[in-house]
């Protein structure tokens, strides 16, 4: 079964439209591979025959699925490694110095289905500098279907498998049924809301460490400028902002300047930008 | 960079050989615990670097072999990471106070185990890092 043009067209507008995530072709497969459980579901055949069952209904609850079904991603515990090392080694240590009230406010843009701000949570307590601080965490994601996954803290064997150090598993989780679930300690630190990106972010205060990792790559240039320039109006004069690897605000937003952190690197406001944040 | 893969199951070493071999690795093979002792002591000190083992198998379980690697004081470079079905947590709890660095839990994908190296610091990309 494979999708056909009108039903790749008539998707690729939806999600664009809500998400600003671009589907561009040669995406099919993605498309139909993320639809065949919801069109088996809505009891059609044919992803084709969901779509255009979609279209002539335009059901605001199943579009909502379709567009949460296309904007998930699989994720992973300490993802990459090296920016958890760089908050751990750098970010962490340098706020310590400057953080008199002992707290940290931490945003997860994208937080998919927890793994982000739970392996966050996890490194500041490996810590030293800010051992016993406040971690005030919010993890917000477009997806109302992964916040309650991340909200549920629950995850199966092969989820815990991916990243997981086995001492921060036996550590930090407990065995429930064939899966396992984070610790009640840990996942009461976390507040989870749902946001979408290329709105108006509502009000939320500053922070000092900002995740916006592998999100920004699904955006066109227009998008990723405008939130990023959002970005720095929520984020302290001071704070840090993590991309993805395959990221950067180069050319984008050139008001962050890139700074290494360890093996990976980190992005600030610059300095003369500080004050004047549009 | 050597492994050694201690595990009953021939599909299971082959599988687990191949994604090891693929992250650029030379790979040994033992069907139980006693087995993969006899390689170490052949091998003259040109031990491996990872010993990916099984809990469960005949002659010597996995759990034993960790334990006798680590009472010898001329293998302790050697990285010991269980990968077995076993999933329960005192048997994390356990493998990891034997000695074991990591534990993997079959059933798992080959991005796992290769994640599970890059946790130990035993990525083909490390190894071209340090270089």
């Amino acid at each position: 079964m494979s999708i056909g043009h009108e039903a790749f067209t008539f998707v690729r507008e939806l999600v664009r439209a809500e998400s600003a995530i671009v589907l561009e072709p040669g995406k099919e497969y993605l498309v139909e591979s993320r639809l065949v459980p919801l069109a088996r579901q809505g009891g059609h055949a044919t992803v084709d025959a969901f779509v255009a069952d979609l279209a002539s209904r335009r059901n605001p609850s199943a579009m909502r699925l379709v567009v949460e079904a296309l904007t998930t991603n699989e994720t992973s515990w300490f993802r990459d490694t090296d920016p958890f090392t760089a908050l751990r080694q750098t970010v962490f240590p340098t706020l310590a110095k400057t953080r008199s009230n002992r707290e940290i406010r931490v945003w997860a843009a994208a937080c998919s289905s927890g793994q982000e701000p739970y392996s966050i949570l996890m490194t500041a307590q490996d810590t030293p500098e800010i051992s016993g601080w406040k971690i005030d965490m919010l993890a917000t994601d477009l997806s109302q279907e992964m916040l309650d996954r991340a909200r549920k803290g629950e995850y199966s064997q092969l989820e815990v498998n991916r990243g997981l150090p086995a001492t921060t598993l036996v550590r930090h989780f407990e065995r429930v049924g064939l899966g396992w679930r984070i610790s009640p300690a840990l996942a009461a630190q976390v507040q989870f809301r749902q946001l979408n990106l290329v709105r108006p972010f509502p009000p939320m205060g500053k922070f000092d460490v900002v995740f916006l990792r592998n999100v920004l790559i699904y955006f066109d240039l227009a998008t990723k400028r405008d939130i990023l320039r959002r970005v720095r109006q929520v984020m302290a004069p001071d704070g840090h902002l993590f991309l993805g690897a395959a990221e950067m605000t180069m050319g984008v937003d050139d008001a962050w300047e890139r700074v290494p952190a360890g093996r990976s690197s980190v992005y600030r406001i610059r300095e003369e930008q500080r004050t004047c944040v549009p | 960079m050597r492994a050694l893969i201690v595990d009953d199951s021939r599909a299971m070493r082959k599988i687990v050989g191949r994604i090891l071999v693929d992250a650029g690795y030379e790979v040994l093979e033992a069907g139980d615990g006693q087995e993969a002792l006899d390689v170490l002591n052949s091998l003259d000190g040109d031990l491996p670097d990872l010993a990916c083992v099984d809990w469960n198998m005949p002659v010597m379980d996995g759990l034993t072999f960790i334990t006798e690697v680590r009472k010898q004081t001329e293998w302790r470079a050697i990285t010991l990471m269980m990968v077995t079905t076993e999933s329960e947590q005192d048997r994390i709890v356990r493998a990891l106070a034997a000695g074991a660095h990591e534990y993997l839990i079959k059933p798992f994908t080959g991005d796992a185990l290769v994640e599970k190296l890059d946790l130990l610091g035993l990525t083909a990309t490390t190894v071209g890092d340090l270089a």
